[in-house]
């Protein structure tokens, strides 16, 4: 564990994995995909069959595992972690085929400039297209048709995901009659269901990104019923020294200090001393977000260490789910 | 652009408008803001930062809280208080999406009664708020008026968070293409041809889609779009004449894109590929800001050696450091821990600052103007914070 004032309960997120549709949300550049592929591996690894499904991003997912980039249909890109890619008008399709007999399919032209139509004029379109296949793949695994123990959701970023896990409700609300609204009963059930859903928020201890998990996890609670897991926050520097060091860093950084260390070290002496304070004070404006967070959102936090790399892969994707398997307990 | 005028100080000093882009989570609002601060300071004149979701504290730093869709000026007495000495004014706006669209229907309405039936209807509110880049193209529409009117030497813009970063430059485009979309005309059409003569060409053209629509959706839902729609198109010509207008600005010569990014994986990608589909489409890339950039000293290769000693003989250089009787320096066992965690720092940071420098080399061929801002200690939520970002964005 990194942050040393983790002290969230961990009860409320040991039984995580358990649940059967994870949907994870952040807002840009917080890492969101990485953290959302971690989990996928971390559960692979503890035994689960995994479908990671990739809503919004830009089909990074399966290079987080090192593969080629995935389509609609599943592929497994690691043990146990199959990876898809959403595709609104395949959604489209698999749903038309599957509920609706529509002997003029074929007449219908293109399908996907018909779809842009509806979806830009109809709210919540492209919306439920999203979140109704992966609750029919969820429905269809608790129902024992199909074998997922556990759908995990690389969902819309935080702007948007309310409108997204709440299109179901919406549809329901716009459209009176016919199979489509009874199709968002069940739906709007499932989502409900905290033995089997959880929204999740992935985080970063910076501003703007704090700021706005605070406000998502107030609006999720005001507006929809689906229920809350956990807060990932994502890049925690370590707190480089305890109270009784710093001091002692202090004094290495007067000019008496750091010319002793140069005698001793050589030249590179004062590099080293800047660099470490930089990781200080870079630390130091982080923890007050970090604080605020706490204190602001009563969801459990789940800590993800800085991890000093540039790039992501299969490597860092473990990383990330070590850090993660070690908060979420066994 | 030849070397000497490679410089975002130039691009600012030469354009009327300069947009910002990049993906989320990068610092384009604050660079924004930093650049259009950077210019009233030092080159004087009316300089505009339209913004559209700033953090907390650098809105109210600008004071932008509450304001909607108004441009406000940044009392030179707030800079004058950082320790600035302006030579233009600094203003400030905020984007409103939704009454850019009111605006909008108000302004290319046939008549002032279809406007009001477009702005209460049900569909106009859910479409308006959520419509596929609608962000974007308010964002531009308002750009445009504030170009028009004037009033500004020069306007800075940050983007709104889109999917792709390139969405929004498309914005105008697709709108008016949207609009004229023979595909709209055809939904639409049972709607406008009464009669008969209506009704057997919409059995001819259009049934299958309303026969599934109509089992899907229900008809009422169809018939509530197709009526916001044939309202929205009353609108078309002068809406279409307007968008094309705004194109034409965006590939003006007086309009540059600034392509903001961090030293990471992913937002370096899409900064990559955005260079190159504004360079396709044929707009004016100006310069490249790399943002939070570590420090160049973590790459000094005398840093590393003593980082090395520090991380191995790290109890054997604390008791030499004791014996000399520095002042704060005196006990062997926490000055150890101090050193070997200085020096494993320093390792952590030279390594993803040598993978900077990596990615760095291989991006700066791009444009031609280039601005490194180092990662900077706090978050830049004051004036002082943004002079200080600007210092280096146009250079010392």
């Amino acid at each position: 564990m990194t942050a040393p004032a983790a002290s969230a309960p961990a009860a409320p997120v040991s039984g995580l994995l358990d649940r059967r549709l994870l949907f994870f949300t952040g807002k840009g550049g917080v890492g969101k995909s990485t953290v959302t592929a971690a989990a996928a591996l971390l559960a692979a690894e503890r035994g689960k069959k995994v479908l990671l499904v990739e809503v919004d991003a830009k089909g990074d997912v399966a290079a987080l595992f090192e593969r080629p980039q995935v389509g609609f249909e599943p592929v497994e890109v690691h043990p146990g972690v199959h990876a898809m890619q959403m595709d609104t008008e395949a959604s489209l399709r698999e749903y038309l085929r599957l509920n609706v007999r529509v002997p003029v399919l074929g007449r219908l032209g293109p399908l996907a400039s018909m779809l842009d139509f509806v979806a830009t004029a109809a709210p919540g379109v492209k919306e439920i297209l999203t979140v109704g296949k992966v609750c029919w793949e969820v429905r269809e695994s608790v129902e024992g048709r199909a074998d997922w123990d556990l759908v995990i959701v690389d969902a819309a970023a935080t702007g948007h995901v309310i409108a997204q896990l709440d299109s179901p409700r919406a549809i329901r609300e716009l459209v009176q009659v016919g199979p489509v609204r009874a199709q968002t009963e069940w739906m709007v059930e499932l989502l409900a269901d905290p033995a089997i859903t959880a929204l999740n928020v992935v985080t970063a201890p910076e501003e703007m990104p704090v700021s706005e998990t605070i406000e998502l996890v107030a609006r999720a609670r005001e507006q929809l019923d689906v229920p809350l897991g956990c807060v990932v926050v994502n890049r925690v520097l370590p707190e480089p020294f305890t109270r009784t060091d710093e001091p002692v860093f202090a004094a290495l950084r007067t000019p008496a200090g750091t010319a002793a260390l140069t005698d001793e070290l050589g030249a590179g002496a004062p590099a080293v001393l800047d660099a470490t304070a930089l990781a200080v004070t870079l630390r130091r404006s982080r923890a007050v977000h970090l604080t605020e967070l706490r204190r602001s959102v009563d969801v459990p936090l789940v800590y993800v260490p800085y991890l000093f790399v540039r790039d992501h892969g299969l490597r860092v994707t473990r990383m990330v789910a070590d850090a993660l398997g070690e908060e979420l307990g066994a | 652009m030849t070397a000497a005028t490679a410089n975002l100080e130039a691009v600012l000093a030469t354009r009327e408008i300069v947009i910002f882009c990049g993906s989320g989570g990068v610092g384009k609002t604050t660079t924004a803001a930093a650049a259009a601060l950077g210019t009233a300071v030092r080159l004087g004149g009316k300089v505009l930062v339209l913004t559209i979701d700033p953090a907390r504290r650098l809105a109210h730093a600008l004071g932008l809280e509450g304001l909607g869709n108004v441009e406000r000026q940044v009392p030179p007495e707030l800079l004058r208080t950082a320790g600035l000495e302006p030579r233009g004014e600094l203003y400030a706006a905020m984007l409103d999406t939704k009454a850019g669209w009111d605006d909008l229907v108000l302004r290319h309405a046939p008549d002032e009664e279809t406007a009001y039936r477009i702005l209460e209807n049900r569909m106009y509110h859910n479409v308006t708020g959520r419509f596929v880049q609608s962000h974007d193209y308010i964002a531009m529409e308002r750009l445009f008026d504030l170009h028009a009117s004037g009033t500004y030497d020069l306007i800075v813009i940050d983007t709104p968070p889109t999917r792709h970063a390139i969405d929004f430059v498309d914005a105008p485009a697709r709108m008016a293409e949207f609009f004229g979309g023979r595909l709209l005309r055809w939904l639409t059409m049972p709607y406008r041809v009464g009669g008969k003569r209506g009704a057997r060409f919409m059995s001819f053209a259009s049934k299958p889609f309303y026969t599934m629509a109509d089992r899907i959706l229900g008809s009422q839902f169809l018939q509530d779009i197709a009526e916001f729609f044939l309202l929205f198109q009353t609108m078309y010509d002068g809406f279409v004449e307007r968008a094309r207008a705004v194109e034409r600005l965006l590939h003006d010569r007086r309009t540059g894109f600034v392509v903001v990014t961090t030293l990471e994986g992913a937002p370096l990608r899409e900064a990559e590929y955005f260079c190159d589909a504004l360079v396709e489409r044929k707009y004016h890339l100006s310069a490249l800001v790399l943002n939070k950039a570590l420090p160049e000293s973590l790459r000094s290769a005398d840093g590393w050696r003593a980082a090395e000693v520090l991380v191995h003989d790290a109890e054997a250089i604390a008791t030499k450091l004791v014996d000399r009787g520095i002042e704060g320096i005196d006990d062997v066992e926490p000055t150890t821990r101090v050193l070997r965690t200085a020096g494993e720092t320093f390792r952590s940071f030279a390594i993803v600052a040598t993978r900077e420098r990596e990615l760095r080399d291989e991006l700066e061929r791009i444009p031609d103007a280039v601005a490194v801002v180092p990662a900077l200690e706090d978050d830049v939520h004051d004036v002082k914070g943004l002079a200080a970002m600007s210092e280096h964005l146009l250079g010392g």
